[in-house]
């Protein structure tokens, strides 16, 4: 029994730096879709809720585009798919950030556009009557209090996002998912390595997590309730 | 003095019709360098409408304004932004910057709108909050400020901006009656140094002392205008009277809850 344990035990010691390697990788490509997702996204919103009505009309195209498919086929699509036919060659890492990117852009969008909705307008209002454009009452007022806002449910985005960087391995993309199956097929561990790779998103997703409720206190404005419940 | 004589802002003929119902119908004012005008009137009456109307807010479908005989073109941003920076705006309900300390409530225009560096702007923040009675206050963010003490902050928010006018809709009355004192002092203050305002409020003690005339709205038009003295006298038999006299009948009626 003892003999078994350790013999997986040695199985899972050689696989991880192998492993952890891809840990790197989805990482890596973890947050570079968010940071796309976030560049992409908070203009998206700030033009769904005060743009003209064809940037609305194009934002809700875009986020019921990418909110209707599964992230599978959206990669298949653009990676075997668009790029192939517009000749763009991206290293699998790239493509994967700018998939996955593309479609967070449209989740984060709408987690920005409803913070955004959520401050009362008289925040604008005053900013518009102090002399201020809306584009500098939007940049300074706004957007400084909806992104507070926002991080809760960034926070969610960020934990769903880092399971669905599991199907890049699907480009061949060398993160956790791959590796392990990579080994697992050849080792024929599989319970023991796919625990192991299970433990890794476990624990990325509570560094992730813990950090942004870190961010979010900190940035916590005086007066409103805190995250640790006390007043 | 012809400078006294020509009106600091006037509007001309402003009418405003929101989901078709006409809000605004026809309302003109001229308000000369140092006068207080006061608008009352029934809730619903077209009040904040009209003062919104005045900084373009709610942009008018109808009507010229013009300060210091230039009219302005809302179309054009640099001049709705120059025109609004001259025309400080206080809120019902406040709109401090939820996220800014006191003092950065007050800086922060200074240093996006009139351009002045960091400590440029909050040296200047620090003594408009000063001018407010509020320069130990001024790292407290609003959700830790008094009803009153807020209001005084957008107060200095508005002033160091140096507007040439003041628009002030109903500045005391979302606050706890022992609060509407200080921010009036501050107000008394102000029309004493003064600055030209227009204020709708229902304080008709305020409006009594220091108007230098009363105009009365109702369902969008101003029915009724004139010195506190034409409107208020005894006897009078005005609409405003008749208002005034209703408001203070409820009064004691409010206190005793
Ligand atoms: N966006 C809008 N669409 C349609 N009607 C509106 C809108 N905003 C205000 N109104 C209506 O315009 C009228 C005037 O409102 P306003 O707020 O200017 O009144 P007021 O005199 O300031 O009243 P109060 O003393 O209660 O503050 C009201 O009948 C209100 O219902
Ligand atoms: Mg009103």
């Amino acid at each position: 029994m003892t003999e078994l344990l350790l013999a997986k035990l040695s199985v899972i010691l050689d696989a991880l730096p192998y492993i952890l390697e891809g840990t790197l990788v989805t990482i890596l490509t973890v947050a570079g879709s968010l940071a796309l997702g976030f560049v992409v996204g908070v203009p998206m919103a700030v033009l769904e809720v005060y743009g003209p009505r064809w940037s609305r009309c194009l934002i809700r195209t875009y986020v019921w585009f990418f909110r209707g498919m599964p992230i599978l086929l959206l990669l298949f699509l653009f990676y075997f798919g668009l790029f192939e036919l517009i000749g763009l060659n991206l290293s699998t890492i790239a493509a994967s950030c700018l998939v996955l990117g593309m479609a967070s852009a449209a989740y984060q969008s709408q987690i920005f556009r409803g913070s955004i909705q959520s401050l009362p307008a008289g925040q604008l209002r005053a900013a518009l009557a102090l002399g201020m454009r809306e584009s500098e009452g939007i940049l300074y007022i706004v957007l400084p209090q909806a992104l507070r806002l926002s991080i809760p449910g960034w926070s969610n985005e960020f934990s769903i996002l880092l399971k669905d960087s599991a199907m890049c391995f699907v480009l061949g993309t060398p993160e956790i998912m791959a590796r392990t199956h990579f080994v697992a097929s050849r080792t024929y561990e599989h319970l023991a390595l796919y625990l192991t790779a299970g433990v890794l998103y476990f624990c990325i997703t509570l560094v992730g997590v813990s950090l942004l409720r870190c961010l979010e206190r900190k940035v916590r404005i005086p007066g409103y309730a805190s995250v640790n419940g006390s007043f | 003095m012809t400078v006294s004589l020509s009106p600091v802002l006037s509007a001309r003929h402003i009418s405003v019709n929101l989901g078709g119902k006409q809000i605004l119908d026809d309302v003109s004012i001229d308000v000369s360098p140092g006068e207080l005008k006061v608008l009352i009137g029934p809730s619903g009456a077209g009040k904040s409408t009209f003062l919104q109307c005045l900084n373009f807010l709610i942009p008018p479908d109808t009507g010229i304004i013009s300060l210091e005989s230039h009219e302005i073109d809302a179309k054009n941003p640099r001049a709705l932004s120059l025109y609004r920076r001259q025309v400080g705006m206080i809120f019902q309900d406040f709109n401090l910057f939820d996220h800014l300390t006191a003092v950065d409530n007050v800086a922060i225009a200074l240093r996006k709108v009139a351009g002045l560096s960091r400590d440029e702007a909050r040296r200047r923040a620090m003594a408009e909050l000063d001018r407010v009675g509020l320069s130990q206050k001024s790292g407290l963010y609003p959700a830790e400020l008094s009803g009153g003490q807020k209001q005084r902050v957008a107060i200095a928010r508005a002033l160091a901006m140096d507007p040439k006018v003041m628009l002030l809709d109903e500045p005391t009355s979302a606050l706890d009656p022992e609060l509407v004192g200080e921010v009036l002092a501050v107000i008394r203050d102000l029309a004493a140094g003064g600055m030209t305002m227009i204020m709708a409020t229902h304080q008709m003690d305020f409006a009594q002392a220091l108007a230098t005339e009363i105009l009365f709205m109702e369902q969008g038009r101003i029915i009724e205008q004139g010195s506190p003295a034409e409107l208020l006298a005894p006897g009078s038999g005005t609409r405003t009277g008749d208002f005034c006299r209703r408001l203070l009948d409820a009064a004691p009626a409010a206190a005793k809850d």
